[in-house]
């Protein structure tokens, strides 16, 4: 566990947020992360995210419920249990095809899902630790890491962050991993 | 407001609500516990005992306690499991392809549509699952290693494919709803103390709202959305395949699939509105499951039920064109046949009732939407029972025919399945928020009545002439 010391701002409104870390990119502050209620538009471009790299997952994991499918009752049917349904070749693949779609879609559903939550460090019972409460409800906070900084340098991010509108601004000490 | 205002955009979130509003009123439900609520539960727990009294009833004495019989092999059991199949469609049809549409007003119901779904789909698994007779055996219908020798299900019956499309239904739907529910989770964990906080934290899986994992949530809900698209229409194409596959006459047909994938929506459509209609009265949601709301399900009631209708008439044709003589008397049976009691309940309820709602002023009006959606329900049951019973009622051979009439457990048990969905429900109401918290924040901004509607777009211009 190491400690981290976080100073933020919460702003009243998406919008006034959006806007301050546009500025604070421009200005080329490192940005810790940012908190919000509900997904903002246009954040992950203000913030310079990354594209999600999930759908590729969601992509192999689905890849590999359509093999475990095909290929499984390929091998049942023609060579592990060769027997005939009504007169049908053993290797009768259109029946074959609703069983490899909804693996198909299972498998990339649920690799996808718990891919999600590794990715995230979520799970059933995991307490990461959270800045304030109202960031569920109605705040939009902009995180800085203060750890490593002087004070002056501190003293100017708190006015940045005054300047560009939040309505309170705190500093905490979490505890990350 | 920077952005121009459309006058002619009905708001989906009235009552000039700010997000702390939102919170406020769509979580303080699951924070306080009412007398109405209690007794809702209690009842439907009732309900819920004598249906499992009549489950094990059947176990004792065997399915003999059904009056199924050698020419009418598929009664109640399959009619409910159909039915409830169907209503387990409107959730997932709600929450994905609406979000893929991008329909805003998708996020005032889609939440409780998604957990409806779950329910349902329970509660019609319970029907084959029965069956089967000896259920505790129900494991043998997976392919797995066996000590039986190397054993294999047969992969090519679509009664084992109904098992795949099921089982993967229910685990998408849950995952899909698990996941959206988890920010929510988060708000009502942050208000909470004490053990209340500690229980919500755990389920919560330790959400922050930080903006990577924002990103990752809407890429991981559209591909979920974009996977349980082909889904739904696959569960009750697969549903119907149990029929169309058959040589009876009357159930080998090919218009079957989107005769059964529009039948599912429009009864689907028909439990959200009874559902949400009482939910938004006791919960008072009206803010946020609008007459907007309800007009627009009302609309796809309206579309899905001529769509059925289609399919009815279509048959009839088919059978008269088709110039074959089973099928002509396949269908001569349904309607002027021992069932026709059902067969009119069906077209009554199903074709004509809908009409209503060609009316704007009946669409909007949520009594007679409460009650229209009972009757498509009833509607959408006596369709199942016309496709299975009247027509193995009346097979080949006039020496086997025969009338099926359920007895009091089978009747047991379908209470019993009202009972176990309304008691998930109501305990869902009460520990989850029943409308998405975040996702109505999300759309405030375009939907709500300060920004869009008739009343706003006065004010902006108000504004702009000063």
């Amino acid at each position: 566990m190491k400690k981290k010391d976080v100073l933020f701002g919460l702003y009243d409104d998406e919008e006034i947020l959006l806007k301050a870390v546009k500025e604070a990119r421009q200005q080329h502050l490192d940005i810790m992360d940012v908190f919000t209620p509900f997904p903002v538009h246009g954040m992950e471009q203000a913030l310079g995210l990354a594209e999600s790299r999930l759908h590729i997952a969601g992509f192999v994991y689905g890849m590999i419920g359509t093999l475990t499918a095909f290929l499984g009752m390929t091998w049942i049917f023609t060579k592990d249990y060769p027997i005939i349904f009504g007169g049908k070749p053993f290797w009768s693949v259109p029946a074959f095809i609703p069983i490899t779609f909804e693996l198909t879609v299972l498998f990339a559903a649920i690799g996808m899902t718990v891919s999600f939550y590794i990715v995230n460090g979520q799970g059933f019972g995991v307490d990461n630790p959270t800045l304030d409460d109202r960031i569920t409800d109605d705040k939009f906070c902009l995180a800085f890491d203060k750890s490593g900084k002087s004070q002056a340098e501190v003293d100017q991010l708190r006015d940045f962050l005054k300047r560009t509108g939040a309505s309170e601004v705190h500093e905490k000490t979490i505890e990350k991993k | 407001m920077s952005q121009p205002v459309s006058p002619i955009r009905e708001p989906l979130i009235t009552g000039h609500k700010t997000y702390h509003d939102i919170t406020e009123d769509l979580v303080s439900p699951t924070e306080k516990t009412t007398v109405s609520w209690a007794l809702a539960t209690m009842a439907s727990a009732l309900l819920l005992a004598y249906g499992v009294f009549c489950l094990i009833w059947t176990f004792w004495v065997g399915i003999g306690s059904w009056n199924v019989n050698r020419t009418i092999g598929w009664g109640y059991d399959i009619t409910n499991f159909v039915w409830w199949i169907g209503i387990g469609h409107a959730g997932t049809l709600i929450s994905a392809i609406l979000l893929l549409f991008r329909q805003k007003w998708r996020t005032g119901v889609n939440r409780a549509a998604e957990a409806m779904t779950i329910f349902a789909v329970m509660c019609a698994g319970l029907f084959p699952a029965t069956h089967t007779g000896r259920p505790w055996f129900d494991f043998f219908m997976f392919p797995y290693p066996n000590t039986r020798g190397p054993l294999w299900v047969n992969f090519n019956s679509p009664l084992l494919w109904d098992l795949f499309a099921i089982s993967t239904y229910f685990t998408v739907s849950l995952l899909f709803w698990y996941t959206g529910l988890v920010p929510d989770l988060a708000t009502v964990r942050d208000r909470a103390k004490g053990l209340r906080r500690k229980i919500y934290g755990f389920f919560a899986m330790g959400w922050t709202g930080s903006a990577k994992h924002w990103q990752r949530f809407e890429s991981l809900s559209l591909i979920l959305a974009g996977l349980a698209t082909p889904l739904v229409l696959s569960v009750h194409t697969i549903v119907s395949f149990d029929f169309a596959t058959s040589v009876i006459p009357g159930w080998h047909t090919t218009i079957f699939p989107p005769y059964f994938v529009a039948g599912a929506i429009f009864s689907g459509f028909a439990m959200v509105q009874t559902l949400m209609t009482i939910t938004r009265k006791l919960l008072k949601l009206e803010d946020y499951i609008t007459i907007a709301h309800i007009e627009s399900m009302n609309k796809v009631i309206l579309l899905t039920g001529w769509i059925v209708g289609t399919a009815y008439l279509t048959e009839l044709f088919i059978a008269w064109y088709s110039g074959y003589i089973y099928e002509m008397f396949a269908f001569y049976n349904r309607v002027f046949g021992p069932y026709y009691w059902a067969y009119i309940g069906m077209m009554g309820c199903n074709v004509l009732s809908p009409n209503i709602f060609w009316i704007k002023k009946f669409r909007r009006n949520v009594t007679i939407t409460f009650f229209m959606s009972i009757f498509v329900n009833i509607g959408m049951w006596f369709e199942r029972y016309v496709i299975i019973v009247s027509t193995l009622a009346r097979d080949y051979l006039p020496s086997s025919w025969s009338y099926y009439w359920p007895s009091w457990v089978e009747i047991g048990i379908y209470l019993g399945t009202f009972g176990l969905f309304f008691t998930l429900y109501l305990i869902f109401v009460k520990v989850a928020p029943v409308v998405a918290v975040a996702e109505v924040k999300a759309i405030l901004k375009t939907a709500g009545d300060q920004y869009v509607g008739v009343e706003a777009a006065k004010k902006a211009e108000a504004a702009a002439s000063h």
